[in-house]
């Protein structure tokens, strides 16, 4: 048992290895359902999508024959719907029994959380919203819901899965439903898929559970809500079709995920490979490995009705038949959706070897591939950053009865894909050469590097959310060289806007998501402030220090892009261009920057490897549409843009202006610790 | 045999016949009185009426100052604990009612031990003494028009019939209050007395049956004027009865037991039965737009109503003609309907009669759930053949209602229910917690009744409905008169409670009936109050277009320091959320002072705009100045 926070934490694969699987499998099930559920199988529910007033309507809309239209909508239905039976159920329970076993030391779940879930289920229909960093999210939940008699989910999945031999059969039954990636213009296959997640809703058929970010995060943080599904969950509450509609955030946390290096190679430009039932066999291997703890954190559900109180009129469906009817709800959903990643992002556990990648990053790259850094230097920084993190409010799973050293150690040895012990010294493990080559380009080189600093990145992020608004309220304090809280507070906006899609920024919440910095930063001793007012204290300065070095990577890779752009005179770029062209400018930078004696770099090269990430580069894009930068050509196959370069260059001249001050902070930070 | 049956169906029928009128107890010497008569005040012999007619000057003789209804009808509960009904009005007076305490303990929580008594007697002493307009008393004197400074027949007009009006009194709390009661005879009386109080600016609130649960009648705290209360009950008369265009005229204060009562002697009805329709008066009904219980045959009373005549500070307002419609602009008489007394004091009306029905029936459809029940309303809707009444309790009602079985005498009764209850929930597998049940009351040709009941009861087996009995059917309607002298006994055990009805389209019956009910029961929670509430609905009407549905909800109160706060936050929340589920502000209780907040909403700036220029012209002054609806 683990306590936290006070809070009681049951390790769920403890009884598993003290009792029977079988029997666990074939235990009792007999969970108390939504009170007003009416008696519904599967297949009614399908039925019940069909008969709708809504599918009615859409199929008299259509331009085909009525017999046309419901026989491709049938069609539609087939390919997508559940078929949750409890019997598979019991089978996934078996074998997930045996695989978590193997794969992880415990799997912590809070029981308070299953409590209130357990409450809520039986009150109002209940949504499940799970983080995604992993394809064992998948089943978890239901795993976990199994085995303390709670109505098993109804999962959103994508379609792809629903191809896997078998496996897309055997999800199905488990109560996965299955969506299309790319659903488009495509009218009818909206309706049906809107209309079977309302059916769901509306019935309280079984609990639904989706991702809120749509896709796993292959940087494993926040990825910026998918609006769609959301929309369709919440409906059936902006129509009065239900009384209220639960919303339950889940934090799920991995001490090291199952496809770490899959998603650094992705993340490099190697695409994932097809989801295949045979690519699941082969996946195997990786079963052999260790991955540690994992922790599923059931938020506090959250009652919609509460939420959007003085939000959404709900008399604005009275005039117009409401399956008619969608009047314009977005910015309430778009709200709702970041409001619960965040919720998300602080339920989440961060292990202490994200904190060790947080100091890792800041030492630099060639140090860490090289020579190493010093094992007694991280471990000092690492123990710092742990004071740091538990004030800013982080849920840290820190075991105790076992010294700091053992912690620290432990967690070396379990991302031993990463990094390795030399000495008293620790560096970065890189993947090995083939054999048959004989000699790597120094391209080929770089990106051997690249995968280890993407991993490690990607384990920073895990505690990206506990110092990312400090972090840029630090950055806003060395880069303005102001005090004045006015002028902090309009540079902290302009940076927020520029990262609003590469971070989770609940929207018209600036002010807070300020005020939440400086008190954070107050707190630890790094400010002080008054209404007008903002000074960095003298012992301040290493806090400050760190977070504006921590955010480093993130605004380097944004200004490298935007000199790409300037530099290259480029008018018009397709985004798969734009990919390819970043990769090698930055690769570029990187080699020009790497020198033989481990001279501190000049400012004009590039330390850092994550803008070599597709996902910062698609970030960036995002970015610049939104800010009018890039304008996408209407109709143009390959996302091809349009570029307003004395936009970029406006943009780049104040991002370069805080990069100048940041590289010499962080200089002078990187003399200090090496 | 064929014969004799048909003999014994009559002879059932005549008792049915006597359902209605039988709650209705008819007074000993009565003569028939349908002659168009002169104003009796002018007579000089005001209290002729009193005899005739169920409601005298001093309502107190025979009603409750602080409770609903007759004083002699009550329930108690017996020395033995067994709940009872008193007094010989009703169909269930002095019977026992075995299972209500059971269903208060198990639905409320509430306890014969802890008693919340009422104050027995008016203290005088707690009213404020009446701010008298001189000159205006002097004129009214000379008119010989009766009138009243004392203390009870004042409290008396002082409210409706809400909740925290009621309980109020039983505190013995009392507000603002009228500083003096008029009775006017007939319309010239009323003619008087608003020019006088136009000449004197004193504010003028009409009263009729007092049946108002909207705050209607609550005088407005800040009114510094004299207040004088127009009690229309004495202008009772039924003037002429015309039986070649169908209509009678009547005059405005009758009440709806004494007009039904006095056309039935002549072989006619207006069909128009509120629930309230023993105390509430015909002039009332006009003033709020009142709905009757058999509406499907006779209609609204905005369909009902040929003629009206209002007395204003402006003057009389009435049409010129008793043509049938026209074509005339918008209807004056629809700034009459639903004035609720801000514009003036309705005096006479024609209304539609129609010859006395053949026969009636009762009857009773059971659901599985209430799903199938309101899609089994709506196909009747849909094919237009509701009957006089149609109503749907849901599962909570259900078992109230059955609660209030009076005790079967034979053991063969009992033995037949039980062996219906098996039928039901065993043999047909309805779920006792869910099911819920259709009253049905049918009117006409004894022929077309049959048919009609037979397709009735073909569309109720489509939705999965069971005929249930004609018993159970008219069980559920005497409820409907007895309900609001239950409210009285819950609050002798700390339990309130309180009703408010809604008209909405169909596709929202169901949601609108499951978000209001819900919301009622988690705003109780977030209030404190400590047991789970009552709350339940009904459809009540029929439309075309929609429904209307009637809310209860009540709670045992213990614990709470101010239950009626907390009640009146409940039933606002629920209102917020009828309208906010598509539902109206009102389907027939009007909106009074207690729901006049929504108004803007409800009719937009504009609509609120042309109902302010009315009032502004008819009475500038505001001498109607009981402050509802605007």
């Amino acid at each position: 048992m683990n306590k936290c926070s006070g809070h009681e934490e049951l390790d769920i694969l403890e009884e598993r290895r003290q009792s029977g699987d079988l029997s666990h499998a074939l235990r009792t099930f007999s969970p108390q359902p939504y009170k007003e559920k009416p008696p519904c199988s599967a297949s009614d529910l399908s039925k019940r999508t069909l008969e709708s007033q809504y599918l009615q309507y859409v199929f008299k809309e259509s331009s085909l024959s009525m017999e046309e239209v419901k026989e491709d909508a049938r069609l539609l239905l087939e390919e997508m719907s559940q078929n949750l039976q409890l019997g598979f159920i019991r089978l996934m329970g078996y074998t997930l029994s045996k695989v978590f076993k193997r794969l992880y030391t415990n799997i912590y779940v809070n029981m308070e959380g299953l409590n209130m879930l357990q409450q809520a289920i039986q009150e109002s229909p209940v949504i499940l919203m799970p983080t995604h960093r992993s394809y064992i999210d998948f089943l978890i939940i239901s795993y976990v819901l199994f085995t303390y008699d709670i109505p098993v989910p109804v999962i959103a999945a994508g379609l792809p899965l629903a191809g896997m031999k078998l496996v897309g059969e055997i999800l199905r039954r488990s109560g996965a439903f299955f969506i299309r990636r790319s659903i488009g213009s495509d009218k009818l296959y909206w309706a049906v898929l809107s209309e079977y997640v309302k059916t769901i809703v509306r019935t309280g058929f079984a609990p639904l559970e989706f991702f809120v970010e749509g896709l796993r995060s292959r940087t494993l943080k926040s990825v910026p809500p998918k609006l769609g599904m959301m929309h369709m969950v919440l409906e059936p509450y902006f129509k009065g079709e239900v009384f209220d509609i639960t919303l339950v955030p889940i934090s799920i946390s991995y001490d090291r995920v199952l496809e770490e290096s899959l998603l650094a190679h992705e993340l490099l430009g190697i695409p994932k490979p097809k989801e295949t039932t045979k690519g699941l066999f082969k996946a195997t291997k990786v079963l052999q490995e260790d991955y540690g703890c994992m922790h599923v954190n059931f938020g506090q559900p959250l009652s919609v009705r509460e939420l959007c109180q003085g939000k959404i009129n709900r008399s604005q469906y009275n005039l117009t038949p409401r399956q008619v009817l969608s009047p314009d709800v977005q910015a309430c959903v778009i709200w709702l959706a970041h409001l619960i990643v965040r919720i998300q992002e602080e339920g989440s556990y961060i292990s202490p070897w994200s904190l060790m990648a947080c100091v890792l990053l800041q030492c630099p790259t060639s140090t860490l591939t090289e020579r190493g850094m010093v094992w007694s230097e991280l471990k000092d920084r690492t123990l710092w950053l742990k004071k740091l993190a538990l004030r800013f409010g982080a849920h840290l799973r820190w075991p105790e009865q076992v010294s700091d050293q053992n912690v620290l150690l432990s967690m070396v040895a379990l991302h031993h894909s990463i990094v390795a012990h030399k000495g008293d010294r620790v560096c970065l493990v890189r993947e090995e050469v083939p054999i048959r080559k004989h000699r790597l380009s120094a391209e080929e080189e770089v990106n051997r590097t690249a995968v280890a600093m993407l991993m490690l990145a990607s384990y920073r992020n895990q505690s990206l959310h506990i110092f990312l608004r400090p972090a840029m309220l630090a950055t806003v304090i060395q880069v303005t060289k102001s005090t004045q809280r006015d002028e902090l507070f309009t540079f902290f906006c302009f940076l927020k806007e520029i990262l609003s899609n590469e971070f989770i920024f609940v929207p018209g919440k600036s002010t807070q998501d300020f005020e939440e910095a400086c008190f954070l930063m107050k707190d630890c001793g790094a400010i002080l402030f008054s209404p007008e007012e903002v000074t960095v204290t003298e012992a301040g300065q290493e806090v400050v220090s760190f977070l504006c070095a921590f955010i480093q990577p993130f605004i380097r890779s944004y200004q490298v892009m935007l000199d790409f752009l300037t530099e290259h005179e480029i008018k018009n770029i397709s985004e798969k261009e734009f990919h390819l062209a970043v990769r090698s400018f930055v690769v570029k930078l990187i080699l020009s920057g790497t020198t033989e004696n481990d001279i501190i770099i000049p400012i004009c090269e590039l330390q850092t490897y994550e803008a070599l990430s597709s996902d910062i580069q698609k970030n960036v894009l995002s970015a610049l549409r939104t800010l009018g930068v890039l304008t996408k050509f209407r109709g143009s196959k390959n996302n091809e843009y349009q570029v307003d370069k004395a936009a970029v260059k406006r943009i780049n001249d104040i991002l370069c202006k805080s990069l100048l001050e940041l590289e010499k902070i962080f200089t002078h930070s990187l003399l200090l610790t090496s | 045999m064929a014969a004799n049956s048909s003999s014994d169906r009559q002879r059932a029928a005549q008792q049915r016949l006597q359902i209605i009128a039988g709650h209705l107890q008819r007074p000993t010497n009565y003569q028939p009185d349908i002659t168009a008569a002169e104003c009796k005040a002018q007579e000089g012999n005001p209290n002729v009426s009193n005899e005739e007619r169920t409601v005298p000057r001093r309502r107190q003789d025979i009603m409750k100052w602080n409770g609903w209804g007759y004083s002699d009808s009550r329930f108690l509960f017996n020395k033995k604990g067994q709940a009872e009904f008193t007094g010989k009005r009703y169909r269930l007076s002095g019977m026992i009612i075995p299972g209500l305490k059971d269903w208060m303990e198990g639905t409320f929580g509430a306890s014969l031990q802890h008693k919340a008594p009422a104050t027995p007697i008016l203290n005088s002493t707690a009213v404020q003494p009446a701010t008298i307009n001189e000159a205006f008393v002097e004129e009214v004197k000379a008119t010989t028009i009766p009138f009243s400074v004392e203390a009870e027949d004042r409290v008396f007009r002082a409210h409706g019939h809400c909740l925290h009006e009621i309980f109020a009194l039983r505190e013995g709390k009392i507000g603002r209050v009228p500083d003096m009661v008029v009775w006017p005879s007939c319309h010239s009386d009323v003619v008087k007395i608003v020019e006088l109080a136009s000449k004197h600016n004193v504010c003028l609130i009409p009263y009729g049956g007092g049946t108002s649960v909207s705050s209607a009648l609550e005088c407005p705290p800040e009114e510094t004027r004299s207040i004088v209360s127009l009690d229309t009950s004495q202008m009772n008369r039924i003037l002429w009865i015309d039986e070649k265009n169908l209509t009678a005229h009547v005059e405005a204060g009758i009440v709806g037991q004494d007009l039904e009562r006095l056309l039935n002697e002549s072989g006619y009805c207006t069909g128009h039965e509120p629930d309230s329709m023993e105390f509430s008066s015909l002039g009332g009904w006009v003033a709020t737009r009142a709905s009757g219980m058999k509406k499907n045959i006779y209609g609204n009373i905005e369909d009902l109503v040929v003629h009206v005549k209002m007395v204003t500070p402006r003057g009389v307002i009435e049409k010129s003609c008793q043509g049938p419609r026209m074509s005339t602009g918008p209807d004056v008489h629809h700034f009459i309907m639903g004035s609720e007394g801000t514009l003036g004091v309705v005096t006479e009306v024609t209304l539609k009669i129609r010859p006395m029905p053949e026969y009636q029936k009762y009857g009773s459809v059971v659901f599985p759930n209430f799903e199938q029940g309101v899609a089994c309303l709506r196909e009747v809707a849909k094919q237009r053949c509701a009957p006089a009444s149609i109503r749907l309790m849901d599962n909570e009602q259900f078992k109230f209602g059955h609660a209030l079985k009076p005790q079967v005498s034979s053991i063969f009764t009992s033995f037949l229910d039980g062996l219906k209850k098996f039928y039901i929930t065993k043999f047909k597998g309805f779920d006792p917690n869910r099911l819920c049940v259709a009253t049905l009351l049918f009117e006409g040709d004894h022929e077309k009744v049959l048919q009609h009941e037979k397709q009735v009861y073909d569309i109720a087996a489509k939705f999965g409905g069971l005929a249930a009995g004609e018993d159970n059917g008219q069980r559920g309607y005497m409820l409907t008169f007895v309900i609001a002298y239950l409210r009285d006994l819950g609050m002798e055990y700390y339990v309130i409670g309180e009703s408010f009805e809604t008209s909405v389209p169909w596709d929202r019956v169901l949601d609108i009936c499951r978000n209001v009910k819900a919301r009622i029961i988690r705003e109780c929670k977030d209030k404190g109050v400590q047991f789970p509430p009552l709350s339940t609905c009904r459809v009540t009407q029929t439309y075309d277009a929609g429904a209307c549905v009637y809310f209860y909800f009540a709670f045992n109160y213990r614990g709470l320091s101010d239950p009626i706060h907390v009640s009146e936050q409940v039933e606002h929340a629920a209102r917020e959320e009828i309208l906010a589920n598509g539902g109206s502000l009102s389907h027939h209780h009007g909106v009074g002072k207690l729901r006049k907040e929504w108004m803007r909403e409800t009719v937009s700036d504009v609509g609120l705009g042309m109902l302010k220029s009315v009032k502004d012209y008819v009475d500038p002054n505001n001498i109607f100045g009981n402050r509802n609806l605007l």
